[in-house]
Formats: C-alpha cells, structure tokens, sequence
C-alpha cells in the first residue's frame, strides 16, 4: 500500500509569524519556533515532520507565500 | 490635398476633428453648453467611421478616471466638460499629468463660480494655467479663438501630448462653443496600431518588464525626482511651443491682451479704435501654457500702455504683469459672470484707464 | 517514485523533482507589505496562481486601488495602474474599451468599491463591462489606521466608531454584491473567503471563473473576499479570522449569489 509522505521548507526570512499554517493543518505537523528571523518574526517549522502528508494546505493558506511543498510516494 | 469645407458649430467641429484626428475613445458626460460635443460623437458612429469608442460614463469622476485607463494604454483619448464639470474632473487631471499620460481635454467655459451660468466666460484661466488640481504641474493651454481653431487645435492637442507626455487643455468658451462658422476639416489620420511599449499598459510581453502607470511614489526621493521630471518637460514647454498671433502690432502705440471670445471682440475694437485715429493693437495668446511672456517683455518697451481684456474679474492680467514687470501700465476690463462685452465697451475702457489716465 | 518507508528521511524528500507547490512564479520578490495574516497577501497568490496557469500574463491588466493594496503593483508581475480612491472601474472601464480583447481587473478594498467609488461600481456594474472585480471585504479602512468602513458590521468598534457602530446614526453596513447582483450588467457575482485552505482552493476556482467570463463578454465578474484585518481589529491572526467567522460571515454569507447571469436562489 502506497501513502504520501511530505515535507516542507519555510522561506525564514520571509515568515511573518501570522501562525495561520499552524491550525490548517490536518496533522499537526507545524510549530511556531522559540527563535526569530532576521525582522524579528518568530517562524513556523515542521515540529512532527513525519506526520506531514504534503497536502498544500499550509502553503496556501500562508498570506505571503513562503512554505514550498514537496511530496513523495511511500511503500508502507 | 483636397480639404472638406463645412458649416459647424464649434462644440461640433472639435467632434469632428477628434474623429479625423484618429482617437481611439472619448469618454464624457453631458453639461451646458457642450454637451454637443458627446451628442454629435453618439450621433456619427465613429465606431463604425474609424473604430472609436464614444462612451457617455455616469459623470465627470467617471469619465477622467476612464480617460486615465485608455490613456494608460498609450491611446488618443479626449473628453469635455464645463466649468462645474471641470472642478469634477481636477483629481483625474492631477493624477494624469502625475502619471505623465497624454490626453486632450476641452472646457468650454461659462459663467461661475459655483453651479454659476450657462453664458461664456473666461473665468477659468486661473484653474487651467496656474493648477486647479492639486501638486506641481502644468496643462499645456490651446485658446481656440474660432471654430476652425477649435477643429485645428485636437490634432494639434495630441500631437503636444503626446510629445510631452502630458495632458493637454483646449480652452474655449461658450460662445465660440455654440456659434457657427465654416470650417476647413483635414483628412482623416489613421488610429494608430503601435504603442510605445516603454511605458504603456497593454500587457506585459516577455521581451520587457512589467510598466506600472502611477502617480504614488512613498518615498520622497523618488516623488521629488517625478517633480523633476515633469518640471524639465514645462521648462521645454516654455521654451518651444509658445503661441501666439498679432493683430495690428507692428506700430501699435497700445496694446489689447485677450484671447479666445474676446480676442474676437477685440478684433473689433482695433479696428473702431483705428478709424479713430488711435494707434491700437491686438495681441492674442494661443498657447496660455506656456504663455508668451517673452514677447510681452519686449513689447512692453514700444507700447504706453496694456489693457487686458478677459470675460472675468482680472485673472490673464497677473501674467501680463509679470511679464511687463511694472514698466508700463497694465489695467483689466471684461464682463463676468457670464456677460459678453462689446467692442465698444472695450473701446471705453481702453481710453478711460489707459490713453487718457 | 516509491520508497522504502523506514529509510525515508526529509532530506530524500526535499528534492526539486518532488516539488508539489510553490508561491506562483508570477508573484515578484518584493516581500509583502501587508500585515501578517492579512488576507490580501493570500488573494495576491490565488490572482497570480490563476493568471499563470491560464497562460495571460501578457493579456492581463490590472487596476490598484488606494487603500492597504495600493501597492499591489509591486507584487504580481504584470503590467498595472494605479487608480485614485474609488475610481478603479472607470479607469478599467477606459482600458477594457479600447482593448476588448484584454483581461483587465480591479483590485479594490470596502472604503474604495463601496463608499467614495460606489458611483463607479454601481455603474460600471450597470453597463455590464467585461471586467472582473476583486473585492476585499474585511469591513474596515486599514491603510489609514482602522476606521469605519461602509461595510463595518453593526456594534463594531473601529477608530471613527469607538462605542460600535450605531446605525441609527451611521447608517447600516452595505452588502454592495447583493445590491450590484440585481443589475442585469452583472454576470457572476459570489463571496468567497480565504482563511482555510478549503475556502482558498474555492476561491481560486471562483477567481478563475471570473477571469474566464471575460471570454464570454457577458459583464462584469465581481468575486467578493471576506477577509480579516488583525490590526484594524486588534487581534492576533488567528483570532481575527475566528471573530471573521463568528461575527462577519453570519452577516456576509459565503456562497455564489449570481452565476451565468442567474440570482441564486
């Protein structure tokens, strides 16, 4: 049986710590960290990445369009 | 190149003209006493003539933002209005000129302030040469002192636009407006098929970047560099496309100023005040921006005396002061309000405060 | 391409042939000046998103109104104007005229379509231009520090309206969409949100119909965005857009309202 297994990458310096990826996802992949960006933003990052499915919905959530989503198909 | 010779009223003729001259859209809205311009345009078809768009918006906020879309797009656009309508259309015309498009704009002036008259007037020289709308910028001012004038001046109109990149006024009146004369029209030019694609808005091709038509600059610098900008296009103005005609200058020992309507009038003051023995002249801006100062400046070291004569309470005067520089006397006559002096009446006052004060 | 899925690590997985999504090419580098969580930032990507995929880009012009997207010029990467407060349909109106065959918008705020340019909307709606019209809905002026907008909901609290807005003497907040729906000139006309992903995947699809309709020349497509303003609102993100959902959309209902030139019913 084939599932999806997914990853993010967040733009740091372009993250406005907006949290709005935080609660659309449906796995609770996502954290905000302790640290900040350059702007002094705290970031989003994947806390659980292994529950990551790569389904895009915080990417498209995301107002200024700084999470890339990547995707592969997993034997399970 | 044969010319058609036609019989038009002069709101009629500066319709015809914007149809000859290959505009691509005129967008307006109706007000006394113009609104013939639209209503001829509505009446021709120029859709099926040569592809214009006529389009009447829901008012004059309406149809300068629309002439500020079209004019984006690189393309001949022209509108009239009056007085009250040209108040209305002042945020548009700031944000044009700011934006540097060209376009043509007619006011066919009456009486105000306020909702005022519907009879001629010259009361708007203020608002057309020295602002009107708000910031550091100038209309370059056609006056059209006949219908065939009111026809040559459209090409002419956007010829200067285009060149400057700059919104051009044709500034009439009323009476010249609604009055009928013979007309020689020009051939039709061709609306153009081509676009400058430094800076037009028609889509951006992979072969440029992206154009933004705007008239915002958040950081200071640069809005002082757009001042700049426009400032060395007023200063070229200034130096090349000054107007003007003269009419019994040569020996004059007095000199009417007027322009327009009451050049007309004046016409006929030169010639009663002549047959009276005094030596009278007419000088007539065409071009109000840029104004002929330089010529008023060396004139005023031949002639007695200026009387300036505008259908107003003394506005064209601070130019013709300026420009004399208190060397000789400079008065004002004119009716308001929407009153038409008579050539005698000039005649009157150009003795009683130039030749005899 | 299958793995095994213990030996799976991050690493094996952030790699360009496995890309499934990424901001729209056609969105510029310039960061966004909105405020965080704000939904014009989202908006901007759905209008962008749409734009490449349908392959328009050198088609396409747009109209900037004044308000917190005056800049918007700067963000998506075609040719644009930028119109004075409330003027963006006339000036689309201009360019749609001499260029029929052009997709043009606007991109307006509630202070800009429905109180300085309401003559503008109603009549541009009314003639039936072949427009479309992105409307962002978030009930509030926030370019200008937070004040009451023709579309601030009853009882709410804005800098001009600091004991909430009192209708008996401010009037009630105008559904501008239901109002221009009845005009003939209307073609489609639906409200959309996008504070979770469903919502942002409906409205692309409904922002893609709207720059579709063009083609049909049958009017204007006016795609309404109920969106949040965590600075006008003085909330967090998150929290402005759980009040959007608790206090707006009850009075700004999602859905289509007008669709093929047909009111829903």
């Amino acid at each position: 049986m084939a599932k999806q297994r997914g990853a993010i990458v967040v733009d740091i310096e372009r993250c406005k710590g907006c949290e709005l990826c935080i609660d659309s996802c449906p796995t609770s992949v996502l954290r905000m960290e302790r640290k900040v960006n350059g702007k002094g933003y705290h970031f989003a990052y994947m806390e659980n990445p292994e529950e990551c499915t790569g389904c895009n919905n915080c990417a498209i959530v995301c107002p200024d369009g700084v999470i890339s989503v990547y995707r592969v198909k997993v034997e399970v | 190149m044969k010319k058609e010779l036609r019989l038009l009223k002069g709101n009629e003729a500066i319709a015809e003209a914007a149809i000859r001259a290959g505009a691509d859209a005129y967008f307006g809205y109706p007000i006394t006493p113009q609104s013939e311009v639209m209503e001829y345009l509505t009446w021709e078809k120029p859709e099926e003539r040569t592809g214009m768009v006529v389009l009447q918006a829901e008012s004059e906020l309406g149809a300068i933002n629309m002439v500020f879309g079209a004019a984006g797009a690189g393309r001949r656009v022209i509108t009239s209005s009056s007085s009250p309508g040209i108040s209305l259309f002042q945020e548009g015309i700031s944000y044009i000129a700011s934006a540097e498009l060209p376009c043509v704009i007619a006011n066919v002036v009456r009486g105000g302030p306020g909702l005022g008259t519907i009879q001629p007037s010259q009361a708007d020289y203020f608002q057309a040469t020295k602002g009107g709308g708000h910031g550091d910028y100038h209309l370059l001012v056609l006056a059209p002192a006949s219908v065939q004038e009111m026809a040559d001046f459209v090409p002419l109109g956007f010829d200067l636009a285009f060149k400057y990149r700059n919104p051009v006024m044709i500034l009439t009146d009323g009476l010249i407006g609604q009055m009928m004369e013979k007309v020689e029209l020009f051939e039709q030019i061709p609306r153009a098929t081509e676009f400058d694609q430094d800076w037009v808005s028609t889509g951006k091709t992979p072969d440029r970047e992206r154009n933004v038509i705007t008239s915002l600059d958040l950081q200071a610098v640069d809005m002082e560099k757009r001042n700049l900008r426009l400032q060395a296009k007023y200063k070229k103005m200034r130096e090349e496309e000054v107007r003007y005609e003269e009419i019994s200058c040569g020996d004059a020992e007095y000199l009417l100023v007027a322009y327009g309507s009451s050049a007309r009038i004046c016409q006929k003051t030169v010639q009663l005040a002549r047959d009276k023995g005094m030596k009278v002249g007419l000088f007539r801006p065409i071009t109000l921006y840029p104004y002929p100062t330089k010529y008023l400046q060396e004139i005023s070291g031949k002639v007695k005396g200026i009387l300036s004569v505008e259908m107003n309470a003394g506005q064209m005067i601070e130019d013709i002061r300026l420009a004399v520089n208190g060397k000789i006397p400079v008065e004002h006559y004119g009716r308001f309000g929407g009153m038409v002096h008579s050539p005698n009446e000039v005649l009157e006052a150009l003795e009683e405060k130039i030749i005899k004060a | 391409m299958s793995t095994e899925a213990k030996s799976i690590t991050i690493k094996d997985i952030i790699k360009e042939e496995n890309l499934v999504y990424r901001k729209s090419s056609l969105m510029t580098d310039k960061m966004l000046s909105y405020c965080p969580g704000c939904g014009h930032g989202t908006v901007h990507q759905i209008i962008a998103e749409v734009i490449e995929e349908m392959g328009i880009q050198s088609q396409t012009i747009a109209v900037a109104p004044v308000g917190c997207s005056v800049l918007a010029y700067e963000f998506i990467d075609i040719d644009w104007q930028q119109a004075a407060h409330g003027r963006a349909p006339a000036v689309a109106t201009g360019l749609k005229r001499v260029m029929p065959d052009k997709y043009i918008f606007t991109y307006q705020g509630d202070g800009d379509l429905a109180a300085i340019g309401t003559g503008e909307t109603i009549h541009a709606c009314n003639r039936g231009e072949h427009i479309t019209i992105i409307f962002i809905n978030n009930g509030i002026y926030g370019m200008t520090g937070g004040q009451m907008a023709p579309t601030t909901i009853a009882g709410m609290v804005t800098s001009t309206s600091p004991y909430g807005r009192e209708v008996s003497t401010m009037g009630s907040p105008i559904k501008i969409s239901e109002l221009v729906a009845q005009l003939p000139g209307t073609y489609y006309v639906t409200r959309q949100a996008v504070h979770k992903p469903g919502n942002v995947r409906k409205t692309k699809k409904a922002i893609r119909k709207a720059f579709e309709n063009q083609e049909l020349k049958k009017g204007v497509s006016l795609v309404e965005v109920v969106s949040n303003c965590n600075s006008g609102w003085k909330m967090s993100p998150v929290k402005s857009n759980k009040w959007m959902e608790e206090n707006m959309f009850p009075f700004y209902p999602l859905g289509d309202i007008k669709v093929d030139g047909e009111l829903v019913k």
